[in-house]
């Protein structure tokens, strides 16, 4: 098989006040795939996404992103692999306006004038956000803040996004339209989520993960039809939702 | 996400008799020291060491050890940056120490500077080490400070953690995307940063107040 684009092995971390929260993680994510990253509130998810650009350094075992290590030399590289968009999208957007935000990734890594130009306008296209470019971020329905949001990450090019928590907080149509955007981008994906009928819908392969190791990492579908797996790790179903029959 | 024990980070959790004297006696206790220490003249040095006698005293019975309060002395040190430049900016008659030529009351302002912001700094230290954040504010309104001034620290703390914490998702996401802090050239993102946070607090205290009036607080001095 290819190299794949997150190579997770023997991960343990705790943090600095002595509470570890994973205890050996392997995850290994191949290109084009799209992976779910479902499990219980402090199960470790976060903490794991932040070992995938280098914020959080691994206590013990590897991480490796297309074959590059994860370490101090290689952060701007691995940074620009891995687009990570975070659960609040306030915490992502900081300038006076969307294109400013969404240029900030690309002037990280150097791109200047027309092809920073080209880069942005690229990126809120792909979000459908392009008519918004000079709006300042904080006046965006909170939909619209999340999509400017996974712009300003697909602006940097990355083999990998990473959504933290897509969904929360969007209203149905808006959890659609990104749904869409989701499916029509061309790059790997890993999203982190408690929503499952969300995961089933965009990923085929789901990884769970309960007391910082992963219980199970399978077809989305079997997963969730699987009851007593499901309960022992605290994941439920919304109310009439039956994954066989969707 | 980030979980911080539970308390302060001044705060040094221990049972002892200065930990379970009440708030509003130690902070007293503390403005009365300190009034007497500032009152003393800059060059009674017999009666400083007797001053840090009873501060050590205190830290002793206290039980936070040394190590705990002295890297938080640290905040100290712009206070030391001023008290060495002043022999050398201020006039007058000169001398000589560590053989450099500098200004006589300079030298004695420096000296008198250092020991009273230490003796200060490791007094409050003190207090914040052995009394935890309620407690202050409980004491601070049992000694009838304005209500408003007291609603305002107690607001302060409340929210100190939660726009810290905001800080830091928010440096996390900016350095995800590839960004260093590394030349003066990147202040502008930093300081794009400082007005989103301030922004962000600002709006942070309309909810608040918002959430406030909608469970009946009255605006006007009302203590609901």
């Amino acid at each position: 098989m290819s190299v794949p684009v997150i190579d997770v092995r023997g991960l343990a971390y705790a943090y600095p006040d002595g509470r570890q929260v994973l205890y050996g993680v392997d995850l290994h994510i191949h290109p084009g795939e799209r992976v779910a990253l479902l499990g219980p509130n402090g199960a470790g998810k976060t903490t794991l996404v932040l070992h995938l650009n280098g914020i959080l350094l691994p206590g013990a075992g590897t991480v490796e992103v297309s074959g590059m290590p994860v370490v101090k030399k290689n952060f701007p590289e691995i940074r620009r692999r891995v687009g990570i968009v975070f659960q609040d999208p306030d915490d992502q957007l900081f300038s006076a306006t969307v294109r400013d935000d969404v240029a900030f990734g690309p002037a990280n890594l150097g791109l200047r004038g027309d092809a920073l130009e080209r880069r942005v306008l690229h990126a809120l296209d792909q979000v459908g956000m392009a008519e918004y470019a000079d709006r300042p971020p904080h006046h965006l329905s909170f939909g619209q803040r999340r999509r400017v949001a996974v712009a300003t990450v697909l602006a940097m090019e990355p083999q990998i996004l990473v959504l933290d928590e897509p969904s929360s907080n969007l209203d149905p149509m808006a959890r659609r339209e990104l749904a869409d955007i989701v499916r029509a981008l061309d790059v790997t994906v890993l999203m982190v989520t408690h929503d499952l009928p969300y995961a089933l819908e965009l990923c085929p392969r789901a990884v769970v993960l309960s007391d910082g190791v992963v219980a199970a990492d399978s077809d989305t579908r079997k997963l969730l039809s699987d009851e007593d797996f499901m309960r022992a790790h605290r994941l439920e179903l919304p109310y009439g939702f039956d994954p066989r029959t969707v | 996400m980030e979980q911080r024990p539970h308390g302060h980070k001044l705060y040094f959790a221990a049972d002892s008799p200065v930990h379970r004297a009440p708030a509003h006696l130690k902070l007293l206790a503390l403005l009365g020291f300190m009034l007497v220490v500032v009152a003393t003249p800059g060059t009674a040095y017999p009666v400083f060491a007797v001053y840090a006698v009873i501060l050590l005293g205190v830290v002793v019975v206290s039980r936070v050890p040394f190590g705990y309060l002295l890297p938080r002395m640290l905040v100290e040190i712009p206070f030391v940056v001023f008290a060495l430049l002043l022999p050398f900016l201020a006039t007058g008659p000169q001398t000589t120490f560590l053989g450099m030529t500098v200004s006589q009351h300079g030298l004695e302002a420096a000296g008198s500077l250092l020991i009273k912001a230490t003796i200060g700094v490791a007094a409050s230290l003190t207090l914040a080490a052995t009394t935890e954040p309620h407690a202050l504010i409980d004491g601070l309104r049992r000694l009838r400070l304005p209500y408003e001034m007291v609603q305002i620290m107690a607001f302060m703390i409340r929210y100190l953690d939660v726009v810290t914490d905001e800080m830091h998702r928010m440096r996390v996401a900016r350095e995800s995307r590839g960004f260093r802090a590394t030349s003066f050239r990147q202040w502008g993102a930093l300081a794009r940063t400082g007005s989103a946070l301030f922004i962000r607090s600002y709006e942070r205290g309309e909810r608040v107040h918002l959430a406030m009036l909608s469970r009946g607080h009255d605006p006007r001095g009302g203590r609901s």
